[in-house]
């Protein structure tokens, strides 16, 4: 296969293999922006991946006031998990425990669905008795009364099965500092699009896994290809020149949204050259074998 | 389309039952049929082209051109499209309607709106006494959808209201909200006596000034609520000019104690420095 070079970056003749799952947004609001993000911060905390986390979680982007429901400033979160249980399981207690508790704070749907997870209509019985029911036009609230006044949330939220998870760029270059600015100016650039989110630290990942282990109790190990210290040791995806990998994961609540994401990641990678950034670009994926989405990397070329 | 035009050709002499003007009553029935349409059980039976002249149109909306305080059940059990009325009418306007909208040009009697279940009732004049309450022997009120009325409301407006949304932008007779279950009331004029007496559940909403006090509803000071803000951006959505005082602090009052009740009053118009 003849190499293709944009600018200087190498990109790969290769696809990011995605998979099917269930996803939900909601709307976090508070008296201030920095609370409504503080408390979506927190609610999206140790959601990286479904591995070990339960579900994968982020900020998509955040909204005005006149974006609201109720006027104030808010955030977008997105939450996909595996399975509608496991979904449903994490919404509550993430809520729960890192929204209720956020001074000011209320939540909503942000997604329609005809499929939907419980939210107020479940939290409700920390009222204990004093919690209200409020219609208003379609939508059903529970307000809890709380330490600092109430507690407003959204009876029920709708959730999608037609969400994304595991879109990925895997970013190489001939220095750590090089392929950090190159996953960085991507994150910068998929940050500005919509429905999607990047679950890892700052959106990026660098310990890549491959799926299982000499050790029979993990599902999970090192990407050893991708390993720049096993160059020599093992059958090696990288060249003498790469002396560094990093990796991005996108969801999104589409498959076109995650295409768009990938494709705004890889305008910005080659936006930057090699000089400053990265050298190549990849994506990870199992052969073609586990998941139905996949995002050709030459077909997302600016 | 244009609509289908009932026109009053005189006032009725006696009460008329108009509950089977109903859209979707009308739908694939000829001119001719519906002018044949009994209105009544009465001897001498009257038909709907001995009261009304009739222009044909889309009968998914429905217009009656004049009316009288004698037209009963205007819009009961209504599940879909639209009844203008160009003019007053009797009582239980709109009772057990579900869905469509009614919008009454004139004043409507009482029992307007009784045992709504959903849709929009909208009544540009005053309504009657028990807007939205159960008939004798039943035990809840309305229990879904909107009501709005722009003049005053007589007694017990909202009594033993079960779920759903009930504006009066003129004043309201006593008892307003009486035995209230569940939904929510918002007054916007002067309100006679106290509100609210042996509510349950349910928020009661004084926009226009402050209520009596009532030895069994209690001072829970006042606070900035959100709910306060969604029912503002609710209001602003069904194009009422009602949200500002509810975007500022409301006193809320809780009770009605007398019941054990967990229902609240919002009393929105003290905070108004205007």
């Amino acid at each position: 296969m003849r190499r293709l070079s944009v600018s200087g970056v190498v990109v790969e003749n290769s696809f990011a293999e995605a998979f099917d799952m269930r996803a939900t947004a909601l709307i976090i609001t508070a008296d201030s922006r920095k609370w409504a993000r503080q408390a979506a911060t927190t609610m999206t905390g140790f959601a990286t991946s479904v591995i070990g986390c339960g579900c994968e979680a982020g900020i998509d982007r955040e909204l005005t006031a006149a974006e609201t429901p109720d006027g104030r400033p808010g955030v977008r979160v997105l939450l996909f998990a595996v399975s509608t249980a496991e979904l449903q399981k994490q919404l509550l207690a993430r809520v729960g425990q890192c929204v209720l508790t956020a001074p000011g704070s209320a939540c909503y749907g942000a997604i329609a669905g005809e499929e939907k997870l419980k939210l107020g209509s479940a939290l409700r019985y920390f009222g204990d008795g004093w919690q209200i029911s409020k219609k208003f036009g379609s939508r059903h609230y529970w307000r809890l009364p709380v330490m600092d006044g109430e507690f407003v949330c959204e009876a029920t939220i709708g959730m999608t099965k037609a969400a994304v998870g595991g879109g990925n760029l895997i970013i190489m270059g001939a220095s750590a500092r090089n392929v950090l600015n190159a996953a960085e100016a991507a994150v910068r650039r998929i940050g500005a699009t919509r429905d999607i989110i990047m679950p890892f630290p700052g959106g990026i990942v660098r310990s890549g896994s491959k799926v299982g282990s000499k050790y029979k109790a993990l599902v999970a190990s090192t990407n050893d290809a991708y390993c720049p210290t096993l160059k020599g040791a093992v059958a090696s995806k990288l060249g003498r020149e790469i002396a560094s990998v990093l990796e991005i994961v996108i969801d999104g609540l589409t498959p076109e949204a995650v295409g768009e994401a990938m494709r705004a990641g890889i305008a910005a990678i080659i936006g930057l050259g090699p000089e400053k950034g990265a050298l190549r670009i990849d994506a990870g994926n199992y052969g073609g074998k586990l998941g139905r989405h996949h995002f050709h990397l030459r077909a997302l070329l600016p | 389309m244009s609509a289908l035009v009932f026109r009053l050709k005189q006032p009725p002499d006696r009460r008329i039952d108009l509950s089977g003007l109903i859209p979707e009553a009308l739908q694939g029935r000829s001119e001719r049929a519906i002018a044949r349409l009994a209105l009544d059980g009465a001897r001498n039976k009257l038909k709907v082209g001995d009261l009304f002249s009739l222009r044909m149109g889309e009968p998914m909306s429905l217009r009656f051109e004049g009316g009288s305080e004698r037209l009963d059940l205007v819009g009961a059990n209504m599940a879909a499209g639209e009844i203008v009325v160009e003019g007053s009418v009797g009582e239980q306007a709109g009772r057990l309607m579900r869905a469509g909208t009614l919008h009454i040009q004139g004043n409507a009697g009482p029992f307007a709106a009784s045992r709504l279940k959903g849709g929009r009732l909208e009544i540009d004049g005053d309504a009657g006494d028990r807007l939205a309450a159960p008939l004798a022997g039943e035990m809840a009120g309305m229990s879904g959808g909107v009501v709005i009325v722009h003049g005053d409301a007589g007694a017990r407006a909202g009594d033993r209201l079960r779920r759903g949304l009930i504006v009066v932008g003129g004043s309201s007779g006593k008892d307003a909200g009486s035995r209230m279950i569940a939904g929510t009331l918002v007054l916007r004029g002067k309100v006679a006596g106290a509100p609210g007496p042996l509510m349950r559940r349910g928020t009661i909403v004084l926009l226009g000034g402050d209520c009596p006090p009532s030895p069994t509803f209690l001072d829970c000071g006042s606070h900035h609520l959100v709910a306060a803000t969604l029912l503002a951006a609710e209001l602003e959505r069904l194009g009422l000019g009602l949200a500002r005082k509810l975007r500022r602090p409301v006193r809320r009052l809780a009770g009605d104690m007398a019941v054990a009740g967990k229902g609240e009053i919002w009393i929105a118009s003290h905070s108004d420095p205007r």
